[in-house]
């Protein structure tokens, strides 16, 4: 364990000596006289970082030396023990638990401060502006909006061109099944959309495209449920999703569906290369089959436990805790993969958690995967042997975005099978990634077609909802439909979505965390500030952007935005949408307190220098309305509209580059000046959880219909066959009462799920005893005394 | 424990110079000081509190005058706190003072030849141990008792604490 310490010292110790310039440093002699044989002796950490810190030439304040202080004497013996419990007693939780407090107290100073770090100094205006800055800030103002780059014009359909930055972004295909929630919303196509729009702002040539997934068993046994063909479900639902992604604003070049012509020929095509190649071989894998109905088992309808992490309701073939997957098998294109691997993964903008995912499915080897399933609704396998089979999912569903792509235009090729010209962006969930890094580029590898294949794979955490997990049947959480009910627009929840996007790590969905971002983000900051900014104008300068002439503060400004802007350019290439959000939420806040400190409202009433001090502040500030929602558009499309509406600011200015150009200039009439954005109440954000909360009592008396119903069925369905005999033992009475019995299972699981109190729960497990009890006596059985445990 | 260190930090004030005294508290289960400046900010920690007690008498050269010296110096502060202030220290003792003297063969003080907020605060941390020792084993650790005896005779430092006596004769010739 010391071991452990001296190395956490080395790496700490070589991070700082990274920054420190000196060369010939090497430990201070000291060192040695007090490593001795105490062990407690062998601690020289802090004063070595404290020392490379100072060499470094920064100042070491009080703020620093009370956590250094804290870290030695509270922070490290608990870790240290933690670290004995874990390791050496194999105690982790334990261990965990004993670290508690420490951490709390970390997280109750960083929210006290509500700073990035410990000892955060207020960097607000502190920001170091090189004269430089300031002038070339100065210059870009004065050039106008003449000077700049006009919006490219769209035609459809969209192509590649010559000597462009041609991007290609897809998003994950929902499956068209599943009514998608917000977790799947911003973790997709939100994503993928403000990424396309900032694109397309700057003027890059963009396609966007997506679709819904539709092949495969959960369809096929919706429809049965519904009494309609797999297709007509097919097409039910993907109208709702449509709709659904249309009232979020998602701006779509084109959104289609894998249930097409294309989509067989472009699977079948990949799989003639990949068999003709030798890339394939044949094999025969277990799958469950049901003899009742003479189906193979989907994969998802199977539940078991996880081979791997011993997570009781694994599901088929992916865990949903450890995401690994069962059974798994792959193409055995080992070396080929890794070598484009190496190449995209360095020079590619990868999420770390794709980046992790991809290499632990690398390290434990390629096997190879199964690509057919014995199911009707699907692609079909173009081999005679091979007739009722179709493609597995996981083989034929990112072939949809190329088959969806040929149906938006049939120049496809242009775009994949072209990967000198073309950046391809994936946006997905972190659970999508294997099959986007190492199974479906496996399939193009082997193709050897000139694919293109991902630069850049943008994978999300997950969203939680409150304290637990989004549930449909359970009627927990918000679902997309829903969305529209609450009559919150459509731009807040997209702002607070994206304002939340779990990014490093899984976040929740929070209403009183939606009210207060809402009130305080959009309100009293955004909405504040642009209002005031245009009242202004409208009010004392008769609705005309009045002359400006800057001095040194408004010329400080101009370069503190542009520094915004730049960063937020920054940021959004890099595909880090949270951080770039803040800084509009940043330049807002400057424009805030510029105002607030010049206070134009007074100066009116001045002295005429007064007043045109108050001219010059108006008028930079609604410059920066203006610049603000073209930078918002990516995010809240609609607000961004408004706002330029409401400034009558010309269409050219919808173009975002390094510069902040002065685009209203003196004289420009603006139009009328309205509240951007609403209060939430709390009591209306109180009564829209209480509806997506899942109400406990309601699912108990659900339940008990559905039971009910699913008995009704059942028995119906028995009757209908024949096999239903009421006088036989066999299939009678012990047969209802088995059914009873399995609902009234599933009911106390269910229960215990929720999280119901003990009192019910023990009820309805004593029924479960009872009907155990009578099924076992209708049986013949004698009854055995045993605690069922669950 | 709790109101040594803050008479510890009292009688460094009091070494400091410094006129007004502060108003100290201690906080948490290891009590540990507290103090509360005239802008209502809160320091938390005994050697935290020392060096900023010492910047603002303008005594900075107590931290050390280079940067090599001030790392030395915070070397021997976190040693202060780490060593003897932990709890179950006192049973260590002899192999604590084994290491300073042969650390202190050499050198006139912790710093190595200029005085120190390391001395000063290794003098109240070592006190009791030196109380304890019997002449044999003061003799035995001559270094430190050489240091110890030097540091309680500067002017200002022995305040609250009583005076340790040191024979210059040796008796026990024959333990080296």
């Amino acid at each position: 364990m010391m071991d452990q310490l001296s190395w956490m010292g080395e790496s700490s110790l070589s991070t700082l000596r990274g920054d420190v310039t000196e060369s010939n440093i090497s430990r201070p002699e000291s060192h040695q006289t007090v490593r001795s044989s105490n062990k407690r002796t062998d601690r020289p950490l802090e004063t070595s970082l404290g020392y490379y810190l100072t060499s470094g030439g920064d100042e070491a304040s009080t703020a620093v030396d009370q956590w250094l202080e804290w870290e030695t004497l509270d922070l490290q013996p608990v870790a240290l023990h933690a670290l004995r419990l874990a390791v050496l007693q194999d105690k982790k939780s334990e261990a965990l638990e004993s670290l508690q407090p420490s951490l709390s107290y970390i997280e109750r100073s960083l929210q006290k401060t509500g700073k990035t770090f410990l000892t955060s100094v207020d960097d607000g205006d502190e920001r170091l502006l090189t004269d430089e800055e300031i002038q070339a800030a100065v210059q870009a103002w004065s050039k106008g909006l003449a000077a700049c780059p006009k919006p490219r014009q769209i035609v459809h359909p969209i192509l590649p061109q010559q000597g462009e930055r041609n991007v290609l972004i897809t998003s994950a295909l929902p499956y068209v099944n599943n009514v998608p929630h917000l977790g799947n919303i911003i973790g997709c196509v939100l994503s993928a959309d403000v990424f396309a729009r900032f694109c397309r702002l700057r003027n890059w040539n963009t396609l966007f495209v997506c679709g819904t997934d539709e092949y495969g068993t959960a369809t096929e046994t919706k429809a049965m449920e519904e009494g309609l063909t797999p297709q007509e479900i097919c097409d039910k639902y993907n109208a709702i999703h449509s709709q659904i992604y249309r009232w979020f604003g998602t701006s779509f070049d084109y959104f289609g569906r894998t249930t097409t012509e294309k989509q067989t020929e472009i699977a079948q095509d990949i799989f003639w290369r990949l068999l003709k190649r030798g890339f394939l071989l044949e094999d025969t894998v277990e799958q469950l089959h049901c003899q009742r109905c003479a189906k193979f088992l989907a994969d998802r309808f199977v539940e078991g436990i996880c081979p791997f992490c011993s997570y009781p309701e694994a599901r088929g073939d992916q865990c949903d805790k450890c995401g690994k997957l069962i059974n798994a098998v792959e193409l055995k294109l080992e070396g080929r993969l890794e070598e484009w691997l190496e190449t995209t993964l360095e020079k590619g903008n990868w999420t770390p958690n794709a980046r992790f995912i991809t290499r632990s499915w690398i390290r434990d080897g390629l096997k190879p995967r199964c690509i057919t399933r014995d199911l009707k609704w699907g692609t079909p396998v173009p081999l005679e042997e091979f007739a009722n089979k179709v493609f597995y999912v996981w083989f034929d569903a990112p072939i949809g975005y190329l088959s969806i792509t040929a149906n938006y235009t049939d120049q496809w090729e242009k775009w994949w099978k072209n990967p000198d010209k073309v950046q391809l962006y994936n946006f997905m969930a972190k659970d999508n990634v294997p099959f986007h890094s190492v199974v479906f580029p496996c399939s193009l590898l082997g193709a050897e077609d000139n694919y293109t294949l991902v630069n850049h794979l943008i994978a999300t955490e997950y969203l939680n909802y409150e304290d637990g997990k989004f549930s449909k049947s359970r009627g927990v959480g918000v679902f997309g439909d829903m969305a529209k009910d609450t009559g919150i627009p459509a731009d807040i929840w997209r702002f607070y979505l994206l304002f939340i996007r779990p990014e490093g790590q899984d976040s929740a969905f929070c209403w009183s965390d939606l009210l207060l971002k809402n009130n305080s983000e959009l309100l009293n900051n955004l909405g504040n500030f642009v209002n005031r900014a245009g009242m202004f104008v409208s009010k004392f300068f008769e609705g005309r952007v009045p002359t400006m002439e800057l001095n040194q503060e408004d010329q400080r400004l101009l370069a503190l935005t542009t520094w915004e802007l730049r960063q937020y350019l920054q940021l959004l290439e890099k595909v880090r949408i949270r951080d770039a959000l803040r800084c509009i939420l940043n330049i807002s806040r400057h424009g805030n307190q510029y105002i607030q400190l010049n206070e134009p409202w007074k100066r009116l009433k001045g002295s005429d220098t007064d007043r045109s001090r108050a001219a010059t502040v108006t008028g930079v500030a609604i410059n920066m309305a203006c610049l603000l929602s073209v930078m918002l558009q990516p995010y809240m499309p609609t607000v961004s509209a408004t706002i330029q509406e409401q400034l009558q600011a010309p269409p050219l200015c919808n173009v975002l580059t390094e510069e902040f150009v002065c685009v209203l200039p003196a004289g420009h009439k603006i139009g009328t000046i309205s509240p951007l954005f609403q209060k939430l109440e709390v009591e209306q954000v109180e009564a829209l959880r209480q509806r997506f909360g899942g109400q406990k009592e309601a699912t108990t008396t659900t339940t008990i219909l559905q039971d009910v119903q699913e008995l009704a069925k059942a028995v119906a369905q028995q009757v209908r066959t024949g096999t239903f005999d009421i006088s036989s033992p066999a299939s009678g009475l012990p047969g209802l009462i088995s059914f009873l019995f399995k609902f009234q299972g599933d009911k106390v699981r269910q229960l215990k799920a929720l999280g119901t109190e003990k009192a019910v729960v023990n009820s309805e497990v004593a029924r479960l005893l009872e009907l155990k009890k009578a099924l076992q006596e209708a049986q013949g059985k004698p009854p055995v005394q045993k605690e069922k445990k669950k | 424990m709790a109101e040594a260190s803050l008479k510890e930090l009292v009688s460094l004030e009091k070494y400091l110079g410094l006129k007004k005294t502060n108003k100290y508290s201690t906080q948490g289960e290891r009590k540990v000081p507290v103090l509360q400046t005239k802008d209502g900010q809160n320091i938390v920690g005994l050697v935290t509190i020392a060096c900023h007690l010492v910047k603002a008498a303008k005594q900075e050269q107590l931290l050390g005058r280079t940067r090599e010296e001030s790392a030395v110096v915070q070397q021997w502060l976190e040693y202060r706190i780490v060593q003897l202030g932990a709890p179950g220290a006192k049973e260590e003792g002899r192999s604590t003072l084994r290491d300073l003297n042969g650390y202190l063969e050499d050198k006139v003080y912790f710093g190595g030849d200029f005085l120190s907020l390391a001395d000063i605060l290794m003098y109240y941390g070592l006190h009791s141990y030196m109380v304890d020792l019997t002449v044999q084993d003061r003799e035995k650790f001559v270094n430190v008792s050489r240091w110890f005896s030097h540091i309680q005779q500067l002017p200002n430092v022995q305040q609250h604490l009583p005076r340790v006596h040191i024979m210059k004769n040796r008796i026990y010739t024959n333990v080296h």
